[in-house]
């Protein structure tokens, strides 16, 4: 793929500095003259909204630490007093809260767009891992981020995830203890979870600079799956994309707008308001939404062990994805068959989150185990066997001959 | 590698390596055992005295040793043969009610109130079996402490303890 301009600056200065830090001209090829398909729908912008959500949580967590205290004796007054006193601290507290609710939503968008149209097929197996990468990254700074208010819900949930680690054979025990820093969840876990949680979305920073530089290594796939052969296939990223992406990212921006100003506590549990007691489990003891496909993996097994060796194994097969879906085509538009089996596959992952949500008792449990088995079959049976026996539509010889066919007069809109 | 005689220079290499690795695996240890309990959650996790005296039959209480709950149950008559008449078999962890009391103690039943599934605390005198109950994943232990249903592995850990005099225990 060739660019559609390359960087030449006229300023004297930025020539000097060009030739010694040519960080202005990594800018222009990577987000003005940077060559992206020409047919992306607005499916492909959640990668842009990833990068501004990751930008709001930082922001508003350094000002959050600014205000709080990791003691499990003060830690949570200093949440309520960032929610009381602090100037805008309910603000700042609010949009923390929900933007990682927003976060995990932008996530999994992302990942399923990824899915539909076999994003994570050769070249791009790397890019995919890291974003699966990413994904585990999010969700253990999300789970010690939950801990840090030190409400009911935050004691729980550092106790009965940390204690999953109890079910490794042998060495679980003294696993739980490290972890710990004690015989029980309490200050030392407290503490150390508060530096990794602060620590951690750095690391995810790096990793996503390791996942751009990937995408621009191979390129953004497309609707079509056919990779882009001509400039004629590509527009340049400034203003094609930016303007696209900016339009999202506002739309977006309402959806948290309206949570934080409106439903603040709609995703959160009343239970985190109670202050941290090790006497007493809350009746009901859920994680957040974005977690709970996973924990409903974990309730459906009967064995311990195997229940977390299925949810580990939930998100570790991702990585797989790009070896285990053997078809040569890419996009779900061309694959009638795949296309269905998808979409029972976001609906079961659904499903499943609606069951974590409920007690695990009766139906729900056998409802749970079934969609479990879907889950795993969709990786391990569906995805292997269709790519050999689907028959898939014909492909369009590129991406400017799929976009102009479809616009024209005689073939009408598809 | 050309040769196939090692040479004095891959010698070096290895050995220069070999110093380098365990110089890390050093660095490691403290990195790693920091993370361990301190001297001083190890020094508050001593054993502690608890008098028997005011707890009234049927009556089970709560105290904390090393952070965590631990249940002392002062069964009744028909609690203790209610968990003896059990065929201990068809348990999923097989152990008799007398393994999990003090000879001569069967109305003290002394556990670690923490679920064996994911750690959540049970709640006392609820369930079919008058036992336990978890509220978190519906785990069901009887008076005895025993794993009767739900996803829990084990039956209720014991404690470390014993009998000081007929009427205290020390826990730890």
């Amino acid at each position: 793929m060739s660019g559609h301009a390359t960087y030449q600056p006229k300023n004297a200065f930025m020539q000097w500095m060009e030739r010694r830090l040519p960080i202005a001209g990594l800018v222009y090829s990577s987000f003005i003259a940077y060559p992206t398909p020409r047919n992306l729908n607005y499916w492909w912008t959640f990668g842009g909204i990833l990068a501004f959500m990751l930008g709001v949580q930082i922001i508003t967590g350094i000002v959050l630490a600014m205000h709080y205290t990791p003691q499990v004796d003060f830690a949570f007054n200093s949440v309520e007093s960032i929610m009381r006193d602090v100037n805008y601290g309910w603000l700042l507290r609010y949009l923390h809260a929900n933007g990682a609710s927003m976060f995990f939503l932008a996530a999994y968008v992302h990942m399923f767009r990824g899915m539909y149209y076999g994003s994570y097929k050769e070249p791009r197996e790397v890019l995919w891992i890291l974003g699966v990468i990413l994904l585990l990254l999010m969700i253990m700074t999300g789970f010690m981020g939950y801990v840090l208010p030190w409400g009911q819900m935050s004691f729980w949930a550092a106790t009965v995830i940390t204690n999953l680690f109890s079910a490794i054979p042998v060495v679980g025990e003294s696993i739980v203890t490290w972890l710990w820093g004690g015989y029980s969840v309490g200050n030392p876990t407290l503490n150390r979870f508060y530096a990794l949680h602060y620590l951690l979305p750095f690391v995810i920073v790096g990793v996503v600079v390791l996942h751009i530089w990937a995408l621009h290594m191979v390129g953004q796939n497309n609707p079509t799956g056919v990779e882009p052969k001509t400039d004629r296939d590509t527009v340049a990223f400034t203003p094609y994309a930016t303007i696209k992406d900016s339009f999202l990212m506002v739309v977006f921006c309402l959806l948290l707008a309206w949570f934080v100003f409106y439903i603040p506590n709609f995703l959160g549990h009343p239970d985190n308001y109670i202050p941290a007691n090790p006497a007493v489990t809350p009746t009901h003891i859920v994680p957040e939404w974005y977690y709970l496909p996973f924990y409903a993996i974990l309730r459906a097994i009967p064995n311990k062990l195997l229940g977390v060796m299925a949810l580990g194994a939930s998100i570790v097969i991702l990585a797989f994805l790009p070896w285990l879906d053997t078809s040569k085509v890419r996009s779900a538009n061309y694959r009638p068959l795949y296309r269905q089996f998808f979409w029972v596959f976001v609906i079961v992952c659904i499903g499943l989150g609606w069951l974590g949500s409920k007690p695990p008792e009766g139906n729900y449990v056998l409802i749970a185990r079934i969609f479990t088995v879907y889950y795993f079959a969709y990786f391990l049976v569906i995805l292997p066997i269709l790519g050999l026996v689907e028959k898939t539509k014909p492909l369009p010889n590129s991406i400017a001959e799929s976009v102009l066919q479809a616009s024209a007069p005689s073939g009408g809109k598809a | 590698m050309s040769s196939a005689e090692p040479t004095r220079r891959d010698f070096l290499y290895i050995a220069t390596g070999t110093v380098a690795a365990v110089g890390a695996a050093g660095v490691l240890v403290p990195l790693i055992a920091q993370m361990n309990p301190d001297a001083s959650t190890i020094a508050a996790g001593a054993p502690i005295e608890v008098d028997l005296t005011p707890i009234a039959d049927g009556q089970v209480i709560k105290v904390f040793w090393r952070g965590k709950p631990v249940y002392i149950n002062h069964r009744t008559t028909e609690m203790i043969k209610a968990a003896q008449n059990v065929d201990v078999a068809k348990l999923p962890d097989p152990q008799p009610d007398s393994v999990r009391v003090k000879p001569g103690h069967d109305q003290w039943s002394v556990l670690i109130g923490i679920c064996t599934h994911l750690g959540c605390i049970p709640i006392a005198h609820q369930g079919p079996y008058d036992g336990y109950f978890c509220p978190c994943h519906g785990s069901i232990y009887d008076t005895s402490g025993r794993i009767r249903q739900g996803p829990a592995p084990l039956n209720l850990a014991l404690p470390p303890y014993e009998f000081v005099s007929d009427s205290k225990i020390r826990i730890g």
